[in-house]
Formats: structure tokens, C-alpha cells, sequence
């Protein structure tokens, strides 16, 4: 059995499903500070409360498993993008910890309000920053990252980083779709348009940029007419686009995220035609970053045994907190955070930044 | 100051911050899933109320794990790529699985904990409580397997270019020192845990505020401390005997043994002076071998000394020294708050001694430096090896600008300090406001000063819609 080949492929979904997990999680974050009103926070907030965690997890799992599975990616790859992932952490501390300071503070309420914010959006142009930069390639020597501390730094970097933030307030947004109703509902509509000619845009401009400027993924991507076929992936990208597009405003509560998701899974898919077989851009490839065969055995019996009770109890979660979002005064959410609904009138009053 | 000594500063500024609140939520985890088993079976409004109170001090604590956790996955990466490179085949899976078989388990059952009480019956409330409380012991399991591997490595053979290979996965995983370490650390994180629960119920019995629910979670927590503390004393002893066997070296500096010989004293202070290679204004206990009997339990007992080993290969003497006299002297004394319990549960006087519950709420932060402590000593007391006797911490750093890890230090050290202000000031504020009053007892508001408290838990609904925005 082709090890190597099988732990990409999960290590590739793990990263799928972090991408959307955390791309809605995120993009509510983004969109926080947009909303018209404290309640809309609340409702945001709490939409997302039982999951940020099972969320930001497979975040950490891609990096365990790009450890064990790829150790070169892991230690060429995280020196190679020092600066970008420190601030993505510091964000993700940022955001998450507001998950539950935000429901005990009272005065500085508006204080974790922009942490969450701040630390959302910061950390979506990090991940930005680092699949440009991961795009364009990392300088090797010897096996060892032998760049500096700022040649992260590119434009296709900016692009991305422009794209994600798109993207996951669009995934955001769907979901908002999905699990709110009101008032709620509406703004997550009315601001998914924006967020959805964002992620588009983006992600066309971030593919010809790519194609152009690397020689490498154009030859794989131009190559008449071999690859005649690789044709159908923007084409689907712009189909499903305009569906979303469509869906913002029909009775298909699910529609647009479920959209969402399929149209990121499309970029992602292309990034990963264009990368093939790398795992180290143009430096190594899955092969050649793997690990032992022992280690891949062992870690195999985790993901063959581990990994399908994990989705079947993650799914469970995501069950028993089904339907749309409620702040139930009467509700156990209510009363494990007694102090959530007490909040002077000086603070209910709207914040202005739409 | 360097890319490598700024590395070690921030990673050992990040793990000490990490382990506080894994440290934290071990115990309160499984306190929390007792406190569910009991409101499942009994149905007892007090535990009820317990139980709900220390969830939301949980909450807190473990938000603070999980986002200081992420870290220090992606900082070996970033800051040890040596390291990274060399153990990859060994510690790569082992963190895999901790992610796999702990993280999802608590991600997974955390938000029905916090928030789906009502949603789920009481007895899967429990499961899922429980299934939090074995992610935290689970989690403990695989990191401290890698962290012992680092310290006893076993199970293995390094190539030509300094990678691990594992030849043995039982052998590396149970490696010499794993079942000490694990045992001593679980005990040492119910044990702080214990404190943690005996502080804030001492707190309330001497505000005379919600006595009744505090009267049941102070005694559960001194019978706890009563079983752990000497249970800890018992461990740390097997522990350190464990590594007298296997790192010599880090028990001279613990001791600040300088000579090999038999019927070493202990000593109660010195300066161990590295360059002089003697201490400095020592005193010591005036029990001859007495350190010999602790350690070898014969009071002829050999001790290998630090000169045994070449200069470059010792530790940084006074750090290992002292951090130990403090994990010792905060047992003792925890030792003696305990048994003092017992004493005072005897004569009938556990709940009204007012100079004892002040001194309950004094020993709150004690198990968490003694814990603190603990990892000086055993991390320290490795170096100069990151591998023991394998890889160098030198050669184990990533190699570049030091002005990138600085900035990145900086931050850490500033972030790290507000969080931890902000958990002081929102966890004291849950913690004094204490559990939902019973319906048989006066709600502490009423009481001057804890306008805190407020009327909102008396009377939740109310409150609430106070929130909602006009013409909802």
C-alpha cells in the first residue's frame, strides 16, 4: 500500500474540513463587528459557541499529522513562515479566548467584542499569507528552510490573504444563514453578496497570477489538450458562484452555505492540481517528505480507528445543537451564563461601523 | 541574546503558561463529571448547583488551554526544526494521537458540557462530562509519553544524520521514566486541583455565603487532599528514585551534589557555584546521610556526584537546586493542610475554623507553582540534551534571526499577561459570586458588597430580557 499517498489524502480532507469548520467560525468573526446590533452579536456568538473548539482542532491536528506523517514539511515549511504563523496564533488566542470572556464581561464587553473581531480577520490573512507564500515556494538548502524572516512576504500572499477573508465571511454568512432567523438572518444575507463577489474575484485573480507567474503550475494547468478536463474546474467554480448567488434570497435556509462550501472545495481542489505531488513546493514531494513506513504504520491505526470516532461524535455534536440559534432565557445556555443577558443600556445600544 | 537562549526563554515561557490550565482542568474535569454523576443519580439540587457553578469556572480554564495549547504545535516546528527533523519519526505520531484520541474528545463533548444541559438528558450530560474528564487524562498520557521519551529514550536507533528511527513502539512509548512522570503529574493536577475547589468553598464558608453547597464541595476536597497529598509524597519519591537511576546528573543538581559518595547530606540551602564547582553558604540538615536515605532509602546509600560528568554536560546548577526546594517545601506544607483537615473533621470543627478556611484560600495558587516548580527541575535538570544523552538543545534550534523570535517573545510575554489578568478578574468574579442559590437559602446579594452576585441567578428570566434590543 502507498502510505505516503494515503496519509495526503487524509491529511488533505483533515485540512478540507478545517478550512471549513474554521472558515465559518472565522468569517462570523469577520462579519462581527458589521452587524447592526449587540444582539446580533449575542446570536452570532452562541451560534458558533459549542463548536469553535472541534473547530480549531483539526487546525492542530494538520499539524501533528503534518509532523508525523511529513516531518520535512513540518520543519521546512513552519520556519519558512515564522512571522505569519506566530500572528495567526496570536489571533487564534485572541478570538478564541473571547469565546469565553465575552460571556462573563460586563463593561468590557466591547473589548472582547473586537478582540473576536480583530483576531478573526488577523488570523484569515495570516492563513492568506501563508497559502500565498506556500504557493510560490519556499527557498531550500540543504534540506532546511534558508530564507529570511520576511520572504513570506508577495503579492500572490496579499491576494490570498484578500480571497480568504472573502471566502470565510462568505462561509460565515452562510452559515448565519443557515442558523439564524430575523433580523440576523437578513444582515447575513444582505452582506453574503459582498462577501461572495470578494471570494470570487479573488479567486480568479489568485489563479491567473498563478498561472502567469509560475511556469510550473501554468505548464500543468495549459497543457493543450492533455489537460483539456482541468477546464471544468473554473468553469464549475463560476456555476456554482452564480447558484449562490441566487440562493441568497430563496427559502433554502442551507442552500447557501452548503454552496459555499462546495465552491472552496473547488479552489482547494485546484490548489492541490496545481501543487501535485509537492508537499514542499517544487522541493519535495509527498514521497520524499515522508516519514518512516513504521511511523506511517503505527499512525495508520489511529487514522483507521481514531478518525471515524471522531467524525461520528463531532457529528453528534453538531446535532444535539441543531436548528437555529436561540437565547433562551429560560435555556440552559442562559443559565450556564447567568451574567450573558445582564448588560446596562449603555452598552445595548448599536455599534456604527456598518 | 541569541536565536537559541530567546527559543528556550519562549518556549519555556509558553509551556510553563500552557501547563497551568491543563494542570487546572485535569482535576476540575473530573470533579465536574463526580458533581454530574451525583446530580444524575440523586438528583440533589446541591450538587446540581455545584456541578453548574464549576462548569463555569471550567469553561474559563480550559478556553486558556486550548489556545495556549495550538502554540506549542506549531512552535516546535517554527523555533525547533533540529529537533522536528531528528524525533520526527518517534514524537510525530504521538502528537498525532494526542490530537486524534484527546483534543476531539473534549472538542467533541465540551460544548454539550457548557451548553447542553437541557438538551441532553442528565445521564448523557454525564457521559459527556466524563468523556471531557478522560480527554484531559488522555491528553496527559501521550504528552508526557513524549515528554519521557525525551528525557529516557528508548525503543530506537539514530542514523548517520541524527534522525530517530523507531525499532520498538511499546519500548518508546512505555519508556523508563513514563509511568513515574505520568502518575506523579495526574496526581500532582488532582492534588492542585483540590485546592483550587477547598479555596473557593473556604472562600464562601468565611463570607458565610452559600454554605450549604460549599459545606459539601469543602469537605469533598479535603478528603481528597487528605488521600493525595501523602499519595504525592509516596510518588515524587518513586519518581526521583526512578531518576537517580536513569539521570544521575539532574538528581546531583537537585541536590546540589557536587562529589560522588555515600551517606550524602541533604541540604536546606546553598548557592551552587558552577565556575567554583562547590556550594556556597550551605546549611545543611543535620542528619548525616539523609539525603543518601531519601534517595537510595539506605542510609549508606551511593550518590553520584555533578563532577561525574564532563562541565559541558551539566545542567544550570541553581535552577534545578531551587525549583526542587520549592515543589518539596509547597508538598510539605500541603501535607500539613491536609492533615490538618482531618484534624479539625474530627474533633467536628472543619466547617467553622475561620483561621483554617483563610489558610485554605492562601493555599489556592500553591499546587500550581509547585507544579511550575516540578518542570523546572525535570526540563532544566535534562539540559544540556534535548534528546537525554542524544541531541544537543544547540542543535536542536532553528536557525535564524534573533530579532524574529524577540518580537515574537515580546508579544507572547505581553498577551500572555493580560489573558492571564483577564481570567484572574472574570474567574474571581464566577468564583465569588459562587452557585446558584438554593431555593432555601437567602441569595447573596442581599449581602453589602457582592453587588456582583446580583439579583440576575435568582431570577434568571427577568434579567435577561433586559437585553433584548426595543420593539423586539
Amino acid at each position: 500500500m502507498d502510505l505516503p499517498l494515503l496519509f495526503a489524502l487524509v491529511a488533505a480532507g483533515a485540512v478540507a474540513l478545517y478550512v471549513i469548520a474554521d472558515g465559518f467560525d472565522l468569517g462570523i468573526g469577520i462579519l462581527f463587528l458589521i452587524a447592526p446590533r449587540d444582539r446580533d452579536r449575542d446570536l452570532m456568538m452562541q451560534s458558533v459557541a459549542p463548536f469553535w473548539d472541534g473547530n480549531e482542532t483539526w487546525l492542530v491536528l494538520g499539524g501533528a499529522m503534518l509532523w508525523a506523517a511529513f516531518p520535512m514539511a513540518y520543519y521546512v515549511l513552519l520556519p519558512a513562515f515564522y512571522l505569519p504563523i506566530m500572528a495567526m496564533l496570536f489571533a487564534l488566542i485572541l478570538r478564541g479566548i473571547s469565546f469565553e470572556f465575552r460571556f462573563q464581561a460586563t463593561r468590557l464587553r466591547r473589548v472582547w467584542d473586537f478582540a473576536f473581531a480583530g483576531g478573526s480577520l488577523v488570523a484569515a490573512i495570516c492563513q492568506g499569507l501563508i497559502l500565498g507564500g506556500f504557493i510560490q515556494g519556499v527557498v531550500v538548502e540543504n534540506g532546511r528552510f534558508a530564507g529570511g524572516p520576511f520572504s513570506f512576504l508577495s503579492v500572490l500572499g496579499l491576494l490570498c490573504a484578500a480571497g480568504i477573508v472573502g471566502g470565510y465571511a462568505l462561509l460565515g454568512a452562510g452559515w448565519l444563514i443557515w442558523r439564524t432567523e430575523g433580523k440576523t438572518q437578513l444582515f447575513a444575507r444582505e452582506v453574503a453578496h459582498s462577501a461572495l463577489l470578494l471570494a470570487i474575484g479573488m479567486m480568479a485573480v489568485v489563479s491567473a497570477w498563478t498561472a502567469l507567474t509560475e511556469p510550473r503550475v501554468a505548464a500543468r494547468w495549459f497543457a493543450w489538450p492533455a489537460n483539456l478536463w482541468l477546464d471544468l474546474f473554473p468553469l464549475a467554480a463560476m456555476g456554482v458562484a452564480i447558484l449562490l448567488w441566487r440562493s441568497l434570497w430563496d427559502h433554502h435556509d442551507r442552500r447557501p452555505f452548503l454552496l459555499a462550501v462546495v465552491l472552496f472545495l473547488l479552489g482547494y481542489a485546484g490548489l492541490i492540481i496545481s501543487i501535485w505531488p509537492d508537499v514542499v513546493p517544487y522541493h519535495a514531494s509527498i514521497w520524499q517528505a515522508a516519514a518512516d513506513v513504521e511511523t506511517l504504520k503505527f499512525a495508520l491505526l489511529g487514522i483507521v480507528v481514531v478518525l471515524p470516532l471522531v467524525l461520528a461524535y463531532t457529528a453528534h455534536a453538531y446535532r444535539v445543537f441543531r436548528g437555529k440559534t436561540v437565547l433562551d432565557a429560560h435555556g440552559a445556555d442562559a443559565e450556564a451564563y447567568g451574567h450573558a443577558g445582564r448588560r446596562t443600556a449603555a452598552l445595548s445600544t448599536d455599534l456604527h461601523l456598518s | 541574546m541569541d536565536a537559541l537562549v530567546l527559543s528556550r526563554i519562549q518556549f519555556a515561557f509558553t509551556v510553563g503558561f500552557h501547563i497551568l490550565w491543563p494542570a487546572f482542568t485535569i482535576g476540575i474535569a473530573s470533579f465536574v463529571a463526580f458533581l454530574s454523576f451525583l446530580t444524575w443519580r440523586t438528583g440533589d439540587p446541591v450538587y446540581r448547583a455545584l456541578m453548574r457553578f464549576w462548569i463555569r469556572i471550567f469553561a474559563l480554564g480550559f478556553g486558556m488551554g486550548v489556545i495556549t495549547g495550538i502554540v506549542l504545535g506549531y512552535q516546535i516546528g517554527t523555533n525547533w526544526s533540529g529537533f522536528s527533523r531528528s524525533v520526527s519519526n518517534v514524537l510525530g505520531p504521538f502528537f498525532m494521537y494526542e490530537v486524534l484520541s484527546a483534543f476531539f474528545l473534549e472538542a467533541g463533548f465540551i460544548g454539550i458540557v457548557l451548553f447542553g444541559e437541557r438538551r441532553v438528558g442528565p445521564g448523557l450530560h454525564f457521559f459527556a462530562c466524563l468523556m471531557v474528564a478522560c480527554g484531559t487524562l488522555i491528553s496527559a498520557g501521550w504528552i508526557l509519553a513524549s515528554n519521557s521519551w525525551m528525557q529516557t529514550p528508548a525503543g530506537h536507533v539514530v542514523d548517520a544524520d541524527g534522525v530517530f528511527h523507531v525499532t520498538d513502539w511499546a519500548s518508546a512509548f512505555f519508556n523508563p521514566s513514563y509511568p513515574y512522570r505520568l502518575i506523579h503529574m495526574v496526581c500532582a493536577s488532582y492534588l492542585t486541583g483540590s485546592f483550587v475547589v477547598a479555596g473557593v468553598s473556604a472562600w464562601h464558608l468565611w463570607r458565610g455565603t452559600h454554605v450549604k453547597a460549599s459545606r459539601v464541595a469543602f469537605s469533598m476536597a479535603m478528603w481528597a487532599s487528605l488521600l493525595l497529598a501523602p499519595l504525592q509524597a509516596l510518588l515524587g519519591d518513586a519518581h526521583g528514585r526512578n531518576t537517580l537511576v536513569h539521570q544521575p546528573t539532574k538528581v546531583a543538581a537537585m541536590e546540589g551534589l557536587w562529589d560522588t559518595g555515600r551517606a550524602v547530606p541533604s541540604l536546606i540551602f546553598a548557592w551552587p557555584d558552577m565556575t567554583q564547582e562547590r556550594n556556597l553558604y550551605a546549611i545543611e540538615v543535620p542528619i548525616k546521610g539523609f539525603a543518601s536515605l531519601y534517595l537510595t532509602h539506605s542510609w549508606t546509600g551511593e550518590v553520584q556526584g555533578l563532577k561525574a560528568v564532563p562541565a559541558a554536560d551539566r545542567p544550570y546548577v541553581p535552577f534545578v537546586f531551587f525549583a526542587f526546594r520549592i515543589m518539596v517545601g509547597i508538598a510539605l506544607l500541603l501535607i500539613a493542610l491536609a492533615f490538618t483537615g482531618a484534624v479539625l473533621r474530627w474533633r467536628g470543627r472543619l466547617f467553622t475554623t475561620r483561621w483554617f478556611q483563610l489558610a485554605c484560600v492562601a493555599a489556592m495558587p500553591l499546587g500550581f507553582v509547585a507544579i511550575i516548580a516540578g518542570w523546572t527541575v525535570t526540563e532544566t535538570g535534562r539540559q544540556p540534551f534535548v534528546v537525554y544523552g542524544h541531541l544537543r538543545t544547540a542543535d536542536a534550534v532553528t536557525v535564524q534571526p534573533a530579532g524574529a523570535v524577540l518580537s515574537s517573545l515580546i508579544l507572547f510575554f505581553v498577551v500572555y499577561n493580560l489573558l492571564l489578568l483577564a481570567f484572574f478578574w472574570y474567574g474571581a468574579r464566577v468564583a465569588m459570586r459562587g452557585p446558584e442559590p438554593l431555593s432555601d437559602e437567602t441569595p447573596n446579594a442581599v449581602r453589602p458588597g457582592l453587588e456582583q452576585a446580583g439579583p440576575a441567578l435568582a431570577g434568571g428570566a427577568p434579567a435577561y430580557s433586559r437585553s433584548l434590543a426595543p420593539g423586539e
